[in-house]
């Protein structure tokens, strides 16, 4: 029997957490050892499948399938595409980062990572499923704990609000979905939550107008798409470090995902219907949520908004629907994990020493963390699509797919582009670069080596890819391939 | 070697990639074993260039040296390098300027082994956009050339002066250059993105041979505009991109501050190289890729030539900066450049054309030469005094005659004197444009004047007059080191001036392929 790498990968981060719970709360240092064992082995396993996963034959790799209540057609079905296998690496990256730079935390480790852990099972199971009723199960275990994370170890002043805003608008937007998910159920009649039945279950073009708002609309909620991104940089900012990471550079992941496998896969002709003016509040994502970035003075905020610019890309991505923008918004979506898990581990590192995240008060970084500056910078550059990073190599497709279905947003949105460009460089040079402020001389030091080992991995990857894209795109472009088959060519 | 003769240009692309490694890893406290590192490490591309330069062969038309290898499948664009005689003038200007440009950093004593590293990151893009045969990797190395750029002023610029922004908050003047430089040059490149984005829609490749016969050739509308409104747009958004790098008037406003403020080093591969890649894009994408285009709007664009060469030299006159005074100076020197260009566009096919072509290439060469040269001399005077205005000097020619004597040189190359570099080129242009765009070339006469104007403001206030006496004592001749620096570029100066053959040779073939 081939080894079940997808299910080891799943339950690993879950039986850890579990393991955990059973350590002594006060022998601090095991629950970190055991935590960072845990997060090595299931992104290694991450790791080797990405490697492993062969190509040339594209299509669902590493599949296994078992009943699970067979009465109502619902099996564990797990398999990995082109789309899906990055986004495998990218929550084994961010686990592993997220707990060396947790490695400080104090207060209750021993429930923090439990609760992360098991976070990060509802995570990998969403991006494995084959069956829609387990997407929906594993999607609501990533959302949970969130609510208790950002509640119990996040920022004084604004956790109850924002974990009590996240947790409403991410529930309601599942039960939205799960409206549509149930018609898909019933209308196909095949009793089977299936998504490779559902796919050829031959959906009336009239059900699948209908049914698509609420199917994609309601992951993309937790996506960011606008109108209803309200919640996502309040929550970015509760969170402690750890969970941001995971919050932006995962969990909005997972939104966009279920919005592209169970609204554009499964309804196709939803999609082909709806896209033409879903693609304009996309617009209002990237260019809106830039301006809005550029104005903030509090510095996870700036990055908390630029989430919802760039989340932007990969939602307008989508919404071409052709080879060009699928595909960058494919890459977009790595590229952006991998990112945002860095600025938010830099932001963290920042304030956990200067105990302020306002842009105007802060200064002179550089001198005290040289390694984090020049992270930052990595990140930056990556956030503004300059060429030889891994952002170019996302924007730039999804900018030849806009052009494909309506030139003028593809002009538009490059406006995005320099007002980026303008508060990264705002940031580095006013953070990182300007004179350090007498209040914090002699009093920052630097980070420890477990953050810079953090820091260096995720650089390395966002330069890699934006060096050498080959490593990834033909990768994400069987995955492509596969949805524009599902769209009938288009 | 075999492997060296057969990716030759790729040699010369990443080897300044694997000093700036090389350089990281050494010791941050040992800073003059970083410093000779630097410099020993840049004659590697210098020597591949020479190499490259001596295998060239002139009489093969097309682009030689190519490679290609896979990059970016998916969307059709792949590491394709080549060069012909117009790219291999400026990889050799670029690898020569390098060393000279790290010599004359020695002086630079805050984190040197940052500076050097982000020096060597700034040849690559430069050669990058020099080498590339693929327009997506020819915006990945032209954007990718801003970022040490702008750090390199940003951090090692000049420390005073401070600049007065919204609001009355008040910045400091390399900050406000620097951030003008980046933002300038991203938001002029955005046209540049967008109409590279759509060529690659339209025509389903990237790689410029294939290019260059699919995309004028192409003839059905698109984006239910005439496919002439849509060339005409993508071309204006190619020119603009270009024309802020160049820079031409009234693109050039980031060009006086970011000369200014920027280190002597980074101030002579800006002046030497990087203005370069506007005219170059003019000459690698522009005219190939939008023949009909060029040539229908060839009189606006060497209208704002000639607006460049006549403003750049009065407004090089008003300053009273010695480095500004430069700065400007380079504004009305490009011009040439780009009348050339526009004269060619013009009349395409011409033997004026060709010549005017062939006079704008050998400018380019040449005021490469020349603006390091200048900068780099501002740099030795503002090391001793400190300061950089003119009315502080005075009457420095005794007190250091063979700075005085090089100065003398180096301004009448810049000036166009008969039997240095800068009176070919400039009547190669002149000559060439004269039948074709007569009072514009007759206008722009008028700058040559003025041009002389400007630079003999510029001796006479440094070294004649009376002797501001504060320096008597305080101020030390030109030193070994920075003669090492400056002897080259007079060498090269004196040489295409009295023989210019061996270089236009190179050049006049690959201009002849153009059309």
């Amino acid at each position: 029997m081939q080894f079940p790498i997808l299910s080891v990968i799943v339950f690993t981060p879950i039986i850890a957490g579990i393991l955990i719970l059973l350590i002594p709360g006060e022998r601090k240092t095991e629950i970190r050892v055991a935590a960072l064992a845990a997060a090595t082995f299931a992104m290694l396993l991450s790791v080797w499948a990405y490697f492993s996963y062969d190509v040339s034959a594209a299509g669902y790799q590493f599949v296994e399938k078992y009943a699970w209540l067979p009465q109502l057609g619902i099996s564990y079905h797990v398999g990995i595409d082109g789309m899906s296998v990055p986004l495998v690496m990218l929550t084994g990256i961010v686990m592993f980062t997220g707990v060396l730079i947790s490695w400080g935390i104090d207060d209750r480790p021993r429930e923090f990572f439990a609760f992360l852990f098991i976070l990060a099972t509802g995570v990998f199971g969403v991006f494995v499923t084959l069956d829609l009723f387990m997407l929906f199960f594993f999607y609501e275990i990533a959302v949970f704990p969130m609510y208790l994370l950002i509640s119990i170890w996040g920022w004084k002043e604004t956790r109850e609000y924002a974990a009590m805003k996240l947790t409403l608008y991410l529930f309601i937007g599942s039960m939205v979905a799960l409206i549509g998910a149930l018609a898909m159920y019933f209308v196909a009649g095949m009793n089977s939550f299936d998504m490779l039945e559902l796919e050829r279950a031959g959906f009336s073009a009239a059900f699948q107008k209908v049914a698509f708002p609420f199917v994609f609309f309601g992951f993309a909620v937790l996506g960011g798409i606008f109108p209803f991104h309200n919640w996502s940089p309040d929550g970015h900012v509760a969170a402690p470090t750890a969970v941001s990471m995971f919050h932006a550079g995962v969990l909005m992941k997972l939104g966009a995902f279920a919005a592209l496998r169970v609204g554009i896969m499964l309804l196709p002709e939803g999609a082909k219907f709806h896209m033409p003016w879903i693609i304009l509040l996309t617009l209002v994502n990237v260019v809106y949520g830039a301006f809005i970035a550029s104005v903030q003075t509090d510095f996870k905020y700036v990055i908390g908004f630029s989430s919802v610019s760039h989340m932007g890309l990969v939602a307008m991505g989508f919404a071409t629907l052709n080879h060009q923008g699928l595909l960058g918004a494919g890459v977009q979506m790595f590229s952006h994990g991998v990112m945002t898990a860095l600025f938010f581990a830099v932001v963290g590192m920042v304030y956990d020493r200067a105990h302020t995240r306002e842009i105007p008060r802060l200064g002179g970084f550089r001198k005290v963390m040289p390694l984090v500056a020049l992270a930052f910078i990595v990140g930056g550059l990556v956030s503004m699509g300059m060429p030889g990073f891994s952002g170019f190599i996302a924007e730039f497709p999804i900018f030849m797919g806009v052009w494909g279905r309506q030139p003028w947003i593809a002009i538009v949105a490059a406006i995005s582009i320099v007002i980026t460009a303008s508060y990264i460089i705002r940031i580095i040079t006013k953070v990182f670069f300007s004179p350090m402020p007498e209040e914090f001389e002699g009093h920052v030091g630097d980070v420890t080596v477990l953050d810079k080992a953090a820091l260096v991995l995720l650089s390395a990857i966002l330069i890699v890819i934006g060096v050498y894209p080959s490593i990834m795109v033909p990768l994400v472009e069987s995955g492509v391939n596969n949805i524009l088959r599902l769209l009938g060519g288009a | 070697m075999e492997l060296v003769s057969n990716h030759l240009l790729t040699f010369i692309l990443f080897s300044p990639v694997a000093a700036a490694v090389i350089i990281a890893l050494l010791p941050r406290d040992q800073e003059n074993l970083i410093r000779w590192t630097a410099f020993i490490l840049s004659f590697i591309p210098l020597g591949f260039s020479i190499a490259l330069w001596l295998g060239f062969s002139s009489a093969t038309p097309g682009f030689q040296f190519q490679e290609q290898a896979v990059w970016y499948a998916p969307i059709n664009s792949s590491y394709h390098v080549g060069v012909d005689g117009i790219s291999l003038t400026m990889v050799l200007l670029t690898t020569l300027l390098t060393p000279l440009a790290i010599l004359a950093s020695f002086s630079i004593t805050d984190r040197v082994k940052s500076y050097m590293a982000l020096f060597f990151l700034l040849e690559m893009g430069l050669l990058g956009v020099f080498l590339t045969l693929d327009l997506l990797l020819f915006f990945v190395f032209w954007e990718f050339g801003l970022v040490p750029m702008y750090f390199l002023i940003n951090q090692w610029g000049s420390e005073k002066g401070e600049r007065e922004i919204w609001g009355g908050r008040k910045v400091s003047a390399r900050a406000y250059a620097s951030f003008k430089f980046m933002i300038y040059t991203m938001a002029g490149s955005l046209g540049l993105l967008l109409a590279i984005q759509m060529i690659g829609v339209v025509a389903g490749t990237f790689d410029l041979p294939q290019l260059y016969a699919a995309w004028p050739a192409l003839d059905q509308p698109l984006f239910g505009m005439s496919i002439s409104t849509v060339k005409s747009i993508a071309f204006w958004a190619f020119v603009i991109a270009f024309a802020i790098k160049v820079p031409v008037w009234p693109f050039h406003t980031w060009l006086p501050d970011a000369h200014t403020e920027a280190p002597t080093a980074g101030s002579m591969i800006l002046a030497g190289v990087l203005l370069k890649l506007g005219a170059y894009g003019f000459l690698r994408l522009v005219l190939p890729l939008y023949p009909a285009e060029s040539k229908a709007y060839a009189g606006a664009l060497g209208l704002l030539a000639v607006l460049a060469i006549i403003f750049g030299a009065l407004a090089s006159y008003g300053q009273t900066d010695f480095k500004r005074l430069v700065a400007y100076s380079s504004v009305n020197h490009m011009g040439f450049v780009v009348l050339g260009i526009a004269a060619a566009a013009f009349a395409m096919g011409t033997e004026n054309a060709t010549i005017a072509l062939n006079g704008a290439v050998l400018q380019m060469f040449n005021h490469g030469l020349s603006a390091a040269a200048m900068f780099f001399l501002v740099g030795v005077i503002y090391e001793r005094t400190h300061t950089r205005n003119l009315n502080d000097y005075g009457g420095l020619f005794p007190l250091v005659p063979v700075y005085g004597g090089i100065l003398i040189f180096t301004s009448m190359a810049s000036l166009g004197l008969p039997g240095l570099n800068g009176f070919i080129s400039e009547f190669l242009v002149v000559r060439g444009s004269w039948p074709i765009l007569t009072v514009y070339t007759a206008l722009a006469m008028i700058g040559l004047f003025l041009t002389g104007a400007y630079i003999l403001k510029g001796i006479k206030m440094v070294l004649h007059g009376p002797l501001n006496e504060k320096w008597a004592g305080h101020i030390s001749e030109i030193s070994a080191r920075e003669i090492v620096v400056i002897a080259p570029l007079m060498v090269l100066m004196l040489w295409i001036g009295v023989w210019p053959a061996w270089i236009l040779n190179v050049i006049n073939r690959a201009v002849e392929m153009l059309f």
